[in-house]
């Protein structure tokens, strides 16, 4: 049986593919979508992937991703793409682009930053040192980012 | 120059070299044998969320010197901070009633996020373990008053992980080609990132635990205090303190011309019996503050220095 069968085609939404496999919840916290009133969401994990070996999907009815949005999932799933569906159809394909800086995606991991002070109110900002491994540094404390925590501090 | 001072990165080694002689020029001015009202009119603002007595005092110093004033944050004790301002809500309000500000800040990267809220300079006076800038320019100043050159065997002892003077001046030293040896037990080794940047440009680096067979062939040795203020806990910092101690005893097979500097305060880590050497050099290097950030101030306001000083 292929992965996309496991769960039924969408009439009109986003289709999360190629999410690095057991990622799919933390995904859906970037992304903001919570259990309670939020679009039908069908989630499938550790199916099997010819690129990757395993991977999750993730299906959300009604709501169209953005290049924004998927952009910020470039921490856990850098090689994620989505496709928009729009009446059973593949309307567009987009795929995680490599940024300079991420900005109010994760949180500073070291816990002295300013960053992690309390209530200060500038945006988080994370320059991008690589991409392939990522490698992140403060904008402000300059610090190397710990990328096991980092998945902690995503906002 | 970028119009904030944040970490050595925002200097060339043009403008260092520039600034130094600057300094240079500026020593009359600097011991008060001369009246240089460069800056009359201009209002340094002192944020200082740390405490601090060479780096808030020189900054002072070096304002008034040049005709300047100088208004301070205070104890934190008596300002809103205690009341749960923001350091943008601080800064935004120092922004609009000087035309240049200092901090030092517990938190590190405290001194970029100050300089993306203000349109005035921010100089960095140190932020947290980060960085300490200014603090380069006066161990520069006094390392080439002392050997007219940078590219030299520069040990730096002691606390290299929390201590942010030691984190700006090797940036700074490795860009002059200068021999860099880190001696600190590993708990409070030079950060991962630093060395990584420091090889990344070329630069000579040893890492060492052994302060005394490092000493021979060192043309400064820059010791510094371990900070028990920067350990989570007591304890931990029990198991380093004293760790590194310099007296005279020890530099018995130093090079004449070798040089001790240390940021101070210090502790115990340099014995008083080595003040009366001509290896100690870091109450030169505290007066050195007030001249590199006399330069430094000059430059940002874009002030022309005379080169000559009548009295």
């Amino acid at each position: 049986m292929s992965e996309m069968r496991r769960v039924t085609a969408i009439c009109n939404g986003s289709v999360i593919d190629h999410i690095p496999a057991g990622a799919a919840l933390k995904v859906l916290r970037m992304l903001r979508i919570k259990g309670k009133n939020s679009n039908p969401v069908s989630l499938v994990m550790n199916v099997p992937s010819g690129k990757y070996g395993a991977k999750d999907i993730i299906k959300v009815e009604d709501r169209e991703l953005t290049q924004e949005e998927l952009d910020r999932l470039s921490i856990i799933a850098p090689h994620a793409s989505v496709a928009i569906i729009r009446n059973y159809t593949v309307a567009k394909k987009r795929s995680v682009e490599a940024q300079n800086e991420l900005v109010n995606v994760a949180k500073c991991t070291f816990s002295n930053c300013i960053t992690n002070g309390n209530r200060e109110p500038q945006s988080h900002r994370l320059t991008v040192i690589s991409v392939d491994p990522l490698q992140l540094r403060c904008h402000y404390c300059c610090r190397a980012q710990d990328m096991d925590a980092i998945i902690d501090n995503l906002l | 120059m970028a119009d904030d001072l944040i970490t050595m990165d925002d200097l060339t080694n043009e403008q260092i070299d520039a600034l130094l002689k600057d300094a240079e020029k500026l020593l009359p001015a600097a011991n008060g044998e001369v009246y240089l009202p460069l800056l009359e009119g201009k209002l340094l603002g002192n944020m200082f969320f740390e405490p601090s007595t060479r780096t808030r005092m020189s900054f002072e110093t070096a304002m008034k010197r040049l005709g300047g004033n100088v208004v301070n944050l205070g104890a934190l004790a008596s300002s809103s901070v205690t009341k749960g301002e923001t350091l943008f809500d601080t800064m935004k309000m120092v922004d609009g009633y000087c035309d240049v500000a200092v901090l030092r800040h517990p938190r590190q990267g405290a001194a970029q996020y100050a300089a993306d809220a203000c349109t005035i300079p921010i100089l960095n006076g140190g932020d947290g373990a980060g960085h300490h800038p200014t603090q380069t320019l006066l161990d520069l100043f006094t390392i080439k008053q002392a050997h007219g050159k940078l590219d030299l065997n520069v040990v730096m002892v002691g606390d290299l992980r929390y201590g942010r003077t030691v984190h700006s001046l090797s940036h700074a030293l490795s860009r002059f080609g200068a021999n860099l040896t880190f001696i600190a037990p590993p708990a409070l080794g030079m950060p991962e990132e630093i060395i990584e940047d420091l090889k990344a440009s070329g630069a000579s680096i040893t890492v060492s635990e052994d302060l005394v067979s490092n000493l021979p062939t060192a043309d400064v040795v820059y010791m510094t205090r371990i900070q028990k203020e920067r350990f989570p806990d007591e304890d931990e910092y029990l198991k380093v303190a004293g760790i590194y101690k310099l007296s005279r005893k020890d530099l018995k097979d130093v090079k004449e011309s070798m040089i001790i500097m240390h940021p101070l305060p210090r502790v115990d880590e340099i014995h008083p019996n080595v003040d009366s050497t001509p290896h100690a050099a870091y109450f030169d290097q505290a007066f050195n503050g007030v001249v590199a950030r006399m330069a430094l101030l000059c430059y940002l306001f874009g002030v022309t220095i005379p080169e000559e000083m009548s009295q």
